[in-house]
């Protein structure tokens, strides 16, 4: 059964159409996936709250405002609901290197997320559906509110589990059995990482969730129905839109020092920073362009425009207007002036780290064991695995500027996302105005702007998990495994046909969705 | 239909396409199914990152 010494099987026979593909059905599939959550995550709050006002004031259009929403949000729910399993189908075909390398890291996260997911969540859900009437109010209401904490948790495991990959901690390799093992649960749930990463994405939920709401009911106005359940609505998701923007902003201010301390490449690729300086200036708006005699296609390095503001990317980064921010080329080339090593060195690092692996191995296979105790004692040294094993994925890595991600996807989603999460707040707080100064239906244009944004605050949110995902190219696990050794030696035109099997799944989902989605708001409440 | 029904048959041909087809033709664990033991599916992870490129 074994065939480790089937020479085919070796890394450097993985091609690359294989990595692509494989890359390409995960992007697909998260992408998908993420259309549904975000929306489920913030409008189980907003249900939550409508409905602790009929609660409260037992007003029956509050009861007809909140079934009207829990229909919408059921509509996501059910067709949105176990996307996400293909992903960890993904894991045990396409990744199974990367599967084994994490080891229990995933697994009780997920486990966890599982358990909650179907307990917490997959209970209350039919309280909250089909309870009304049939349980007391009081019950009905704490369902709902379990409901909307229940999905917000499972999300939690999921996202510490991608913040691992991000920022690895808590945890040991153990070479003997090439799987991480984890030392400190604490230290991997609340690594800063992971709780920036949390907040700021279920936040991105609930104000994609908010506007949602608010686009939807600026419909009906413009359509002059159902007056008292779209302003109303709006004020609640407005409201609730507007304190989560907050969260969303001090969450992503958190996260953009964390990448900085982590990820310092990512960092310098959102940016397109590729020379390092003190005072180094945030850029607001920018176009890239191929600076002169520039040949290479994939990172150009110069501006055609751009806007910025002075000193603001080091603030961003370390908290201090004057402190020097990293560019690509210190990072690539390496700044001794800074103490900044250069890829070069890491790479040779990484292989004798991967070497010491090899040894190890062959070692114990040849029951040597002095060798063996004493390459096994250099996993456990600190030095050993400060100085090389820290750099062991760089040892795949075949030139310095493999370490670079692709500088324009990172630059425009990172630019997509903020931009477009500052004009949110400026339009959640036009609606406030709009609503406080009661000529919500005269402003026509504002109702049409808030419908036209709804698609908008998707873009922002699928552009978060772009920068996220292909930032910290070429790494599936920073530093520690690249993505090309992360994949199954499969063969690639499997890969493909799932590829588009998967299209053309989520596609009939999507249409499904929209579809259900539009007859049931043109119908309205009942 | 209703809409809750609607949204039912969605859930069930979704599942059904996703754990009896997909998951059970296309998407086989790789270490599980090509190796008996964690020994095994360990040594052959090594292996794989291990090996000078």
């Amino acid at each position: 059964m074994n065939n480790c010494q089937n020479p085919d099987n070796m890394l450097e026979n993985i091609d690359l159409s294989l990595v692509n593909w494989s890359r390409a059905q995960f992007a697909l599939t998260a992408m998908y996936h993420w259309i549904f959550v975000p929306l489920t995550l913030g409008l189980s709050f907003i249900i939550a709250i409508m409905e602790s006002l009929y609660v409260r004031t037992g007003r029956e259009e509050w009861k007809r405002i909140t079934k009207f929403w829990m229909i919408l949000f059921g509509i996501n729910f059910a067709i949105g609901v176990a996307t996400g399993i293909i992903l960890e189908f993904e894991f045990g075909t396409n990744w199974s290197n990367y599967s084994w390398f994490v080891g229990d890291i995933f697994g009780a996260p997920l486990a966890i997320e599982g358990i909650l997911a179907f307990f917490l969540e997959s209970t209350f859900i039919a309280i909250m559906f089909f309870g009304w009437g049939k349980v007391s109010k009081r019950a009905h209401l704490i369902s709902t509110w379990l409901v909307a904490f229940g999905s917000n948790l499972s999300a939690l495991w999921i996202l510490v589990a991608n913040a691992w990959m991000q920022n690895p901690v808590g945890m040991r390799f153990n070479p003997d059995t090439a799987r991480n093992e984890m030392v400190n649960f604490w230290d991997v749930l609340l690594s800063p990482f992971a709780v920036n990463k949390f907040l700021h994405t279920i936040t991105s939920g609930y104000v994609l969730a908010s506007i949602f709401v608010i686009g939807i009911s600026a419909w009906y106005l413009l359509k002059n129905r159902e007056h008292s359940l779209a302003k109303r609505s709006m004020l609640v998701a407005a409201v609730f839109g507007l304190i989560s923007s907050v969260m969303l902003i001090f969450s992503g201010d958190g996260s953009a020092k964390q990448i900085a301390r982590v990820q310092p490449m990512k960092f310098a690729a959102f940016e397109g920073l590729y020379e390092g300086e003190e005072g180094a200036p945030l850029i607001t708006i920018g176009v890239l362009s191929a600076a002169p005699g520039e040949t290479e296609a994939q990172n150009v390095k110069d501006f055609a425009l751009k806007i910025e503001i002075p000193n603001f990317l080091s603030y961003m980064a370390f908290g201090k207007f004057d402190a020097f921010v990293p560019g690509i080329n210190d990072l690539t080339y390496g700044n001794p002036e800074r103490n900044i090593l250069s890829v070069e060195e890491k790479i040779s690092r990484g292989k004798i780290a991967r070497e010491s692996l090899a040894q190890l191995k062959d070692a114990r296979d040849q029951q040597d064991m002095t060798t063996y105790n004493r390459i096994k004692e250099k996993f456990s040294d600190p030095e050993f695995t400060d100085s090389y094993f820290k750099y062991f994925g760089y040892g795949f890595l075949s030139s310095p500027e493999s370490a670079v991600p692709n500088v324009p996807v990172a630059f425009y989603s990172f630019h997509i996302m903020v931009l477009l999460g500052f004009y949110f707040v400026l339009l959640l707080m036009l609606i406030l105005v709009a609503l406080y100064r009661n000529g919500i239906e005269k402003n026509r244009f504002l109702l049409r702007m808030a419908i036209w944004t709804i698609p908008l605050t998707y873009i922002a949110s699928q552009s978060g998990w772009v920068l996220t995902e292909m930032g910290r190219q070429p790494w599936v696990i920073q530093d520690m495994l690249p993505t090309m050794a992360a994949v199954s030696h499969i063969n690639s035109s499997s890969v493909q046909i799932t590829f588009f099997l998967f299209a053309v799944l989520f596609t009939v989902l999507l249409i499904a969705e929209l579809r259900i989605m539009f007859r049931q708001i043109k119908i309205g409440p009942k | 239909m209703t809409v809750g029904k609607q949204l039912w048959v969605i859930i069930l041909i979704k599942l059904f396409i996703m754990f009896f087809l997909l998951k059970l033709f296309f998407f086989p664990d790789i270490l599980k199914d090509r190796f008996d033991t964690d020994k095994e599916r360990g040594d052959y992870v090594i292996e794989q990152l291990s090996k000078p490129r």
